[in-house]
This record gives C-alpha cells, structure tokens and sequence, in this order.
C-alpha cells in the first residue's frame, strides 16, 4: 500500500495514501468528533462538526471527506476548532426539541454525546422549531422529522446498502428535510421495513416502534397464558444492549429475565428453525426430482420477502413456501402446544423476540392466522426486550444462568445459525446432504458459505448430484442477484438471501453498535452456540421427531401444508 | 428498478403521450433529469404523481431522488397551478410593516394556506423572500401586477378585479 507522511499535532505519521485526514487521525490516536459520517457509509461532508486546520488552506476543512496527502500538516485541536464545532452543534439544538428525558434514543443519542463532547454549556441560538406530523403509520418504524439533523445517514444506508431508495434530501434552506417521495409515510412506499435506517440514524428521528405496552398488559393479566419464543440472533445481541461486550452469549441469562418478567413458559426459535428446514429441506427435494422451479430461495427474512414483493413479483415461484421460523412457531404455539398443554388457545398470548424490525409487519400478515387465532400476537425487538429488562429492574449481570422450556425449547446446532449470513443454506445442507445419501455426513461446517462476503457461492457433489448454491446478504446483493435470476443468467439450485447486513445479527432491531467489528463478533457467538450444541442436525432434533410423529405426520403433509406454509403475492403500497 | 408497472392501471395503455415523446427525445443524454421535467411541465402545467412515478419508471431513477430534485428547485411544481399567481412578499421590510398580517387576509380571503391553490383553479398562494419593491412595503403581486401599501382591509377588493 501506498504511504504518505504527514504531521498530525505536531506527530509524524505514515498513512495509507487513500486515506481522509478522519481516518488519519484515528492512526495518530486523536477522537476527531463526526455527525453525519458513518464507518459503515460512504462519506458526505454534510454536518462540518469533524472540522480540522490543514495547513496552507484557507478555512477549516471537512476531515472525513478531506483526501490526505504527502506533508500535508494538520491540526486537530485549537480554539478556532472547538468553537467551531461547538457552533455547529449548537447552531442543530437551537430548532431541535429537546425532550431528551422522553425519547426512545436518551442515552444512546450521538447528538447527545457530540453536544457533550464539544462542549455545549448553552444555546445562544433560540431558532425556530419545527412542527412536522410524526410518521406512524406503519407497524416497524416510526419517523420523527423534527428530531432529524439532516445527515443523510438513513438515505446512504437505504440506497448504498440496500439499494431501495427510500428517502431523499428535500426542500432547502431551512425547510431541507429527509423524506419518502411525495413526504409519504413508509406504508405508501416501497419500504421493506428492514429497520437499516434506523440502525444508522444517529437520533431519535427513526425509531424502532415500541410494542412493550401491550405485552406488559398481557403479563400483568392473569387469565392469560404467555408464551415467548426467542429468536437465534437476539442471544448474541442482547448482552451489548446492557453493558455487555459485542457479541457475548446471554442464552441462559436471557432465559432467567423472560421468566422473571413473568413468561409463563420460555421458548427457542431454533427449534421452529429445526422444523423450518424439515419443510424447506423436503420442499427442495421434491423441487430437485420433480422439476420444480429452481433456484428455490429461503424466505425467513421479512424484509427480503418485502422486498421481492416490492421489486420481483415476476419471481416469487422461487421463494420457498415455508414459512419463517417466527410464523411456525406461532402456528403451533395456539395448536400443538395449546393441545399438549390443555390450554385454551383463545387464553394464550404469543410473545416473540426479534432482531428484527420486519418481523412486526410479518406477524400481522393477513394469512398468518392459521391457527384461528393471530399466530404471533406481539413481536418485540431485543432493543425493546432489553428496555423491559431495565423497567424491571432486573440486574442482568448477576442473574443465574436457566433453561428453555419443553418441548418447544429444545433445538439444535442447525437451528441457531439461523441468526448468521450462510447458516440457513449451511443448515439445510447438513439435513438435505443425509437425505439424499441416507449416510452421515463426516464434516458439517460448510465454511464457504459463512462470514461477511457479500455474496458467497458453493458447488458440492451430494450423492453425485452437483449442487450449486449462493447466499447473500444485504438487499443490494439482492437486487444483484435477483437481476440475474431475471435475466436467466443464475444456474442456481438454492439461494440465501437475507436482507440485513450479516443476516439476522445485523437485524434491524438489534442494539446500534458502533465499534466496527461488532458484526464479526456477534457472528461468532453463533458459532461459539454451535458447536457447543449436542445435536447439530435439524433432523435429528429429538423434539422435533416427535412433533412429526405424534402430531404432524410427514413434512409438506396435509397438516403441515396447512400451518406451515403460505404464499406471496406482489405488495402496491400507494 | 422493477420492470413491472406499479401503478394500478391493469396494464392499460398509458395517457402520456407526450410524456414519452420528451421521454424518447432525450433518451440517450445523460442528466438529462431537469430538462425532462421542465417539458414535462410546460407540457402538463405541473409534475403530478403519476407523471413523476412514470418519469421515475422509464428513466430508472428512484422516484425519491426526483423528488428531492424537484423540491429543490422552486421553478417546479408537483401540484396545479391557479390562473392567478398571489405572491406575498415575506421580505424583511415588508415583514416590519406587517406583511404577516397581508399574508393571513389573503389566506382567510381565499380559504387556503400559501403554497396551495383555491379548489376552482383560479388563484395560488405563494410566499418570496423579497419582491425588491421595499419602498411599497407591504407588497404582494398577482400575476406581473405590483399592489403596495397593503393594509388586510384593501385585500378583498383587489383580489375581486381577478374574480
Ligand atoms: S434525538 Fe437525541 S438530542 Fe434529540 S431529544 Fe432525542 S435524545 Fe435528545
Ligand atoms: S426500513 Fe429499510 S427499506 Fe425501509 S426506509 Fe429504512 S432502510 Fe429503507
Ligand atoms: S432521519 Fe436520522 S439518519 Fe436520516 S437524515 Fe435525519 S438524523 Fe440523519
Ligand atoms: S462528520 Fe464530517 S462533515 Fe459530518
């Protein structure tokens, strides 16, 4: 790599000739204070609060889209600096309404931090606020314009990240806001609820909605019997929420919180994962010697689901029928369970714990009531789930690590690699690999299809039929590969799409981290669960054979065709 | 972009013919975003939805990205403009000398906010930083007619010469 030499605070430093003077600093151990820029998105220059003196220039420049070069001289900290940054933040407050003691991002608010950082003692600025409606009219996300210091951060994430353009800079001047087209809310755009906005937005402009009251009602009422399921992602994430390192694993501690928040009985998503791939690995099967449409593409995601419904209603043939984890579990919460457990299923309340802002819209799908009831009543994020945790006043740190309830706590390996890129394609593999051969497989770690790549692709020689299969990530790598499905250029057997960055720990309802290999971390952890895990074959789930020997017969059966599987069809949202 | 036809017009043929010849005339320039909005203006009166969404669909653009431009630059409009153009002046001479004031006679006179149109398409009401007629302060135009002096009495009985 090409170096330059540069002096930064009077140090010399060697750095990377690509870099901006931001990133040169962080080399030279120096915190310069930044906005607008987002280590995951493409620089912008938009908010001036990363201002440093470049010797020989003849104002402040912008460090995080400013270019270093060879003897450039550079200093960070002087008074002209500081009180420039400081204006700039105070310059944001003086038309910001600060009711920070109520809003959803107190504590966690960089605006707070920033306004700490450089300073601010005072307003001497009293601007004009404004007074936009707030945008509540979905189930995911809510909007708060009046809270947004126009950084553009959501902008980059929904177009460079995930290539689905949902707002834009509008207006100018005073009135410049960042908005869907026509300044529509985000049920009448093509919005996938995917929360990737949310998890960039450095205020409380777009928050996760809050579901906790209903679920705090539900635990306080004794006629009702409440039941949570939790998904793969949320136990490496939770922690984070609550002053744990990156990635830690909280299973047990998390199991021991939702039953002193009253849950009367503790449930694994993994397991409805295990039964995920029974379905998906038998409907690939079938799809394989009956010559149906292929590539079949996983549809755990919401928010990729969203998506094809959005942009590829020409292919939804190629989504499998199964549905997500989340939605078999809640089919068989107010059936199977409610049966086994002598239960009215009209007393049950079905609680489930995601990482996932998308999972909101999905439990409220129409067709999702196969049990006669609402499958999933109230989806909560881990943000949310880690809220109620401190409502409670539950010390995390000290709780005794439990377990998960029977039968529908059980789960394997398989199951909770859900929660990474590449871990349902590599679950189904380990299943459909045996069934096709009727041998045991000698290595189960298909690490090709692991990790951050954006698209990662495999061949695999199963019982001397060729399998080609990819996995993608982030709904930008999507789009790319669903253009090429368009096209007829994917020879493809099996694809993983997954909208968020990094699969489900990546989720939109996950805790907003900032240190920059947090992803890597969290995915870890999953693996870390993984092969601590007795069983790591969804098939051979002890719970899981018996659900389909006592109750639900074979896979893609009558019983199964009818509670876990659905359909697609394409979403107009105007 | 999805190449399918978001709107719900059943796949219908379109009633924008005109738009696809402006759409066809620059079909092979790049940027050519603005002047496909300026004729498409001119050629419709003002950007309606269905006319960004269909400029969005045929040039591949996201439609929020052509709304962002569109906001930007006042000289479009997204929604029908009145015969009578009412422009309030906000300027910092006329606002000492009450032009609020103007602007809230105006508002009750015609029912509507500034930035909207009557419902009958005669008048818009629009709101300038300065109509450099300081000295006549408070100042609105109608149309290329200069009214000075304003006082929220007088209103009614010039908006009746545009009636
Ligand atoms: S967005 Fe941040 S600064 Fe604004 S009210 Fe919320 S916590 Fe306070
Ligand atoms: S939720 Fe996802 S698709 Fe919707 S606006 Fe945010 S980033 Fe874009
Ligand atoms: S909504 Fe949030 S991320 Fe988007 S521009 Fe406003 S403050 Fe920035
Ligand atoms: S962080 Fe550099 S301009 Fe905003």
């Amino acid at each position: 790599m090409e170096m330059v030499n540069m002096i930064i605070d009077g140090g010399k430093f060697k750095v990377p000739k690509n870099f901006t003077i931001l990133e040169a600093t962080r080399i030279a151990g120096v915190k310069v204070p930044t906005l607008c820029n987002h280590p995951e998105l493409r620089p912008e220059g938009n908010c001036r609060v990363c201002v440093v003196e470049v010797k020989g220039a003849r104002s402040l420049v912008a460090s995080c889209v400013y270019p270093v070069s060879e003897g450039m001289v550079v200093n960070t900290n002087s008074p002209a600096i500081r009180e420039a940054r400081r204006m700039v933040v105070e310059l944001l407050l003086a038309n910001h309404p600060q009711d920070c003691l109520s809003c959803q991002r107190n504590l966690h608010c960089e605006l707070q931090t920033i306004a700490a950082e450089v300073g601010v003692r005072q307003v001497r600025f009293d601007g004009e606020k404004k007074n936009y409606p707030l945008d509540n009219s979905n189930p995911s996300l809510v909007r708060d314009q009046n809270k947004c210091i126009v950084c553009g951060r959501c902008i980059r994430a929904c177009s460079e990240r995930q290539g689905v353009h949902v707002y834009s800079f509008a207006n100018r001047g005073f009135n410049t806001t960042v908005v869907p087209a026509f300044n529509q809310g985000l049920d009448k755009v093509s919005c996938t609820y995917c929360g990737q906005c949310a998890s960039v937005c450095p205020t409380g402009a777009i928050v996760i909605k809050d579901d906790t009251a209903p679920v705090w009602q539900a635990l306080a009422n004794p006629a009702k019997h409440v039941v949570v399921q939790t998904a793969p992602a949320v136990r490496v994430a939770l922690g984070e929420a609550l002053g744990m390192p990156p990635g830690s694993v909280v299973t047990g501690k998390m199991v021991a919180a939702l039953k002193r928040l009253g849950f009367s009985k503790v449930f694994d998503t993994n397991f409805s994962a295990d039964l995920t791939i029974m379905e998906e690995g038998a409907e690939f099967l079938d799809r394989l010697k009956n010559g149906g449409t292929l590539p079949m593409i996983t549809s755990c995601s919401p928010g990729w689901v969203n998506f094809a419904e959005l942009f590829y209603p020409d292919l939804l043939d190629h989504l499998s029928t199964a549905k997500s984890p989340q939605q078999m579990f809640g089919a068989l919460v107010k059936t199977y369970y409610a049966e086994q457990a002598k239960l009215d299923p009209a007393n049950v309340i079905s609680v489930s714990i995601m990482p996932c802002t998308a999972k909101k819209a999905e439990a409220i799908r129409t067709e999702m009531c196969a049990s006669g009831y609402r499958d999933v009543d109230y989806v909560l994020t881990t943000t949310e789930l880690a809220k109620m945790i401190q409502e409670a006043g539950i010390d995390f740190h000290f709780l005794a690590e439990e377990n998960y309830d029977d039968p529908m706590g059980i789960a394997t390996g398989a199951g909770v690699i859900f929660g990474a890129s590449g871990g349902v394609m590599e679950a189904a593999l380990r299943t459909v690999s045996e069934l096709i051969t009727g041998e045991e497989l000698e290595c189960i770690d298909f690490k090709d299809v692991r990790g951050l790549k954006g698209v990662k692709e495999a061949t695999l020689d199963i019982g001397g039929t060729e399998v080609r299969v990819a996995v993608v990530h982030t709904l930008l790598n999507a789009r790319k590969i669903m253009d090429k499905i368009r096209a007829g250029e994917a020879n493809y057997h099996f694809i993983e799409i997954m909208a968020c960055p990094g699969g489900c720990i990546g989720g939109g309802g996950q805790p907003i981290s900032m240190t920059n290999d947090f992803r890597q971390k969290r995915i870890d952890g999953i693996y870390e669960c993984d092969t601590k895990s007795t069983i790591r074959k969804s098939h051979l789930n002890p719970a899981i054979k018996e659900l389909y020997t006592s109750w639900l017969g074979e896979p893609l059966g009558e019983k199964s065709h009818k509670l876990l599987h659905t359909h697609y069809h394409q979403q107009y949202r105007d | 972009m999805s190449n399918q036809c978001k709107c719900n017009c059943g796949g219908k043929s379109n009633a924008f013919t005109q738009l696809d010849e402006i759409l066809s005339k620059y079909q092979n320039t790049k940027g050519a975003l603005i002047p496909v909005l300026q004729e498409a203006q001119s050629a419709y009166g003002y950007l309606a939805r269905e006319v960004v969404d269909y400029i969005a669909e045929k040039m591949n653009i996201p439609v929020s990205q052509i709304y962002g431009v569109v906001t930007f630059y006042s000289q479009f409009h997204l929604n029908p403009r009145g015969k009578n153009i009412i422009r309030v002046c906000q300027g910092t001479a006329c606002h000492v000398r009450g032009a609020k004031a103007i602007l809230k006679a105006v508002e009750d006179n015609l029912k509507i906010a500034a930035g909207e149109t009557t419902s009958d398409l005669n008048f818009t009401l629009e709101t300038v930083a300065c109509l450099g007629a300081c000295g006549l302060a408070p100042v609105m135009m109608v149309n290329d007619d200069t009214h000075g002096r304003l006082t929220p009495e007088g209103i009614t009985e010039i908006l009746d010469k545009y009636r």
